[in-house]
């Protein structure tokens, strides 16, 4: 287990969610809402003869980031793929909540989940929609919301949705985002329109590196707590309104990007076509490199969202 | 899914006063660890919740030398298991322990 | 179950002095007059699912209503699949086409546009999430069909019998689709009486929209969610409460 003291050491994907949290608040700052020791735990797993967690697989509380304020939020990736059930909708909702109240500095958002739990879908589903509400509630209220992907889950299916309704995302090479994974759209549409065992096209479509590039993600990320902690400080100065005008610049932003690369196969076609001079070697990249490949992207960067 | 107490009078208190903690995670292979400093100092409760069952004897003996290594008195433990082999829930117990001392 | 009720037959209800909604590649569009105001239609028809030249499509007429500014509502018809399932829309960014049309419903809701979902074929997963669960209030007509995962597909990826899943549904409404399901959760406010005119019971609703998100307390009253609303309220009162450790 690593300890606080060393954050710089502490890979994220690897972490706990309960580590990241430690780590990546000042430390000792972290008070916990509806902790273990309430066991707040699911109504409906054991229906399934499932083990259920004290927390559902969702960390919730507040702390201090570089001494400011913040609402934090981590899910548990390996429990139960770190999907939305009942109670774990349910204590993002109430975070969120809380957050109109007491107006931190930023609602981060530590995702790493595969989407809605299945074994209480309908709950999940829900909450999902209730989460995606009172994100825009605080973002109108002038607090952002930074979410921050790079769990093995990584932020699929519904939590991809919430992700994009963030006011700033930062993602690192190792974290994914999409609606549907791999292995339901080769079980729908057969392994030609995806290989869901070929791990390299789940990375160029779905990973961290093409979403930074293409303009879905904000910051990219080394796998380590301190980079993300670095990320998350610098988007929340960057978060922009939840107004018209953002959408507007949004609605723009994305039928510009689906005209440009609509005919596109794969992922390197769209890089060389961002300007990406050798798309081939964008997933071997060095962070180094690929952020300074990221810089002369012009639609890696923007206002909207 | 089984659920399983064991209850059992201690010779040494868990030192400190650090009030409770958590360690590892439901999946499969694993499990979470949740101690409570609750009990009188010379008592120490054990309960399990698993999806396998049949192992009633094994988890009693993980716990039995668990409890003799201590110092496990005043804690009440509580176990969400994965499917974890005995080896992992002693390595969970003793971090456990160690995270009740700090 | 009954049968789904066709589009046309839905806005001959709301509009029965006529309406300027058309219907193009499965995406709804226009508005129509409701008492003395008008409602921008969108919307999704025959099972289509939602990919991203559709999400922004839809998107970009919630903005040409919210640009208005005239305060009027929004209805969002929903028979829907589930997202478009596509190599092709993942690299896209399907999910941020998706969310963008959710931000823009909610937008709307917020700047003056009482939105309302009307759901009255299928719908599931991100689709669903996106047009119908993005409303203020959501309500259905008898014979729809909302979803997240189907149960054959459910069975295949929990690895359990699908007969199993479907004894398990019997006992709780939390999981398996159905309208009925969705209720419970709280995720469907009502039902509307598909015999009397659909106009008079949406102005009725438009008329008595609540002010926050009630769908956690309607999941507690009815079943469906017996301890979501209360998780939040909790969390929300220990943030209020405690003060820094």
């Amino acid at each position: 287990m690593t300890t606080v003291s060393e954050p710089d050491a502490l890979s994220w994907y690897e972490a706990t969610a309960r580590q990241r949290v430690a780590a990546f608040l000042d430390a000792g700052s972290f008070e916990e809402f509806v902790g273990p020791s309430e066991r707040a735990m699911s109504p409906h797993l054991t229906l399934f003869d499932l083990p259920r967690a004290f927390d559902d697989g969702i960390v919730v509380g507040r702390g201090r980031l570089d001494g400011r304020p913040v609402s934090i939020a981590a899910q548990e990736g390996r429990f139960m793929g770190g999907a939305f059930g009942e109670v774990h909708g349910a204590k993002l909702v109430g975070l969120l909540r809380a957050a109109l109240d007491a107006k931190p500095a930023a609602v981060l958002i530590l995702f790493d989940t595969g989407g809605v739990r299945l074994q209480e879908a309908n709950a999940g589903e829900t909450a999902i929609a209730e989460t995606m509400r009172a994100i825009v509630d605080v973002r109108g209220a002038g607090v952002p919301v930074i979410g921050l992907i790079g769990g093995r889950a990584g932020a699929f299916g519904g939590g991809g949705l919430i992700a994009a309704t963030c006011s700033r995302l930062a993602v690192s090479e190792g974290g994914r985002i999409s609606v549907s994974g791999p292995e339901v759209i080769e079980t729908n549409k057969g392994a030609e329109e995806f290989d869901s065992r070929d791990r390299a096209l789940v990375w160029r479509t779905m990973g961290g590196k093409h979403r930074r590039l293409i303009g879905g993600a904000d910051a990219y990320a080394e796998d380590t707590v301190s980079a993300f902690r670095r990320a998350a400080l610098a988007l929340i100065d960057a978060a922009p309104p939840f107004d018209l005008a953002t959408l507007e610049a949004e609605q723009e932003r994305l039928e510009r990007r689906v005209a440009r690369f609509g005919d596109c196969r794969d992922a390197t076609e769209i890089w060389a076509r961002l300007g990406v001079n050798d798309p081939d070697a964008v997933p071997a990249m060095t962070t180094d490199t690929f952020d300074e490949t990221v810089a002369r992207i012009p639609e890696a960067s923007h206002d909207a969202r | 899914m089984e659920s399983l107490t064991f209850r059992h009078t201690t010779t040494t208190p868990s030192p400190g006063s650090t009030p409770r903690a958590i360690t590892g995670v439901v999946a499969s292979g694993n499990l979470e660890v949740l101690l409570e400093r609750v009990l009188a100092p010379d008592a120490c409760e054990v309960t399990i919740e698993t999806p396998v069952r049949g192992y009633g004897d094994v988890w009693e003996a993980v716990v039995a030398d668990f409890v003799a290594r201590g110092p496990a008195g005043g804690l009440r433990i509580s176990i969400n298991d994965g499917g974890a082999r005995p080896d992992a829930v002693a390595l969970r117990l003793a971090q456990g322990a160690r995270l009740m001392e700090a | 179950m009954p049968d789904k009720q066709t589009l046309q037959a839905i806005l001959a209800s709301l509009f029965p002095d006529g309406h300027a909604v058309s219907v193009a590649d499965g995406l709804v569009t226009g508005h129509g007059p409701l008492g003395e105001t008008r409602a921008t239609v969108i919307g999704i028809d025959d099972d289509t699912p939602l990919g991203v030249e559709g999400a922004l499509a839809l998107a970009g007429h919630v903005l040409d209503a919210i640009r208005t500014g005239d305060g009027t509502p929004i209805l969002v018809l929903v028979d829907s699949d589930s997202q478009r399932m596509s190599r092709r829309d993942e690299l896209l960014g399907l999910h941020e086409c998706l969310a963008h049309l959710a931000k823009t419903l909610l937008l709307a809701d917020r700047s003056g546009h009482p939105t309302l979902g009307l759901i009255y074929g299928h719908s599931a997963a991100g689709a669903f999430i996106a047009t119908a669960l993005a409303t203020r209030v959501l309500v259905a007509v008898p014979g729809a069909n909302p979803s997240v995962m189907d149960l054959p597909s459910v069975a295949r990826v929990t690895k359990l019998p699908l007969e199993t899943l479907q004894e398990m549904a019997r006992t709780t409404p939390v999981f398996a689709p159905g309208l009925d399901n969705m209720v419970a959760t709280g995720a469907v406010h009502a039902v509307l009486d598909p015999d009397m005119p659909l106009a008079g019971q949406v102005r009725d609703l438009l008329a008595r929209l609540p002010k926050g998100d009630e769908r956690d307390r309607l999941g507690r009253e009815r079943g469906g969610r017996p301890v979501a609303d209360g998780i939040a309220g909790r969390v929300v009162e220990q943030a209020r409460g405690a003060g820094a450790r």
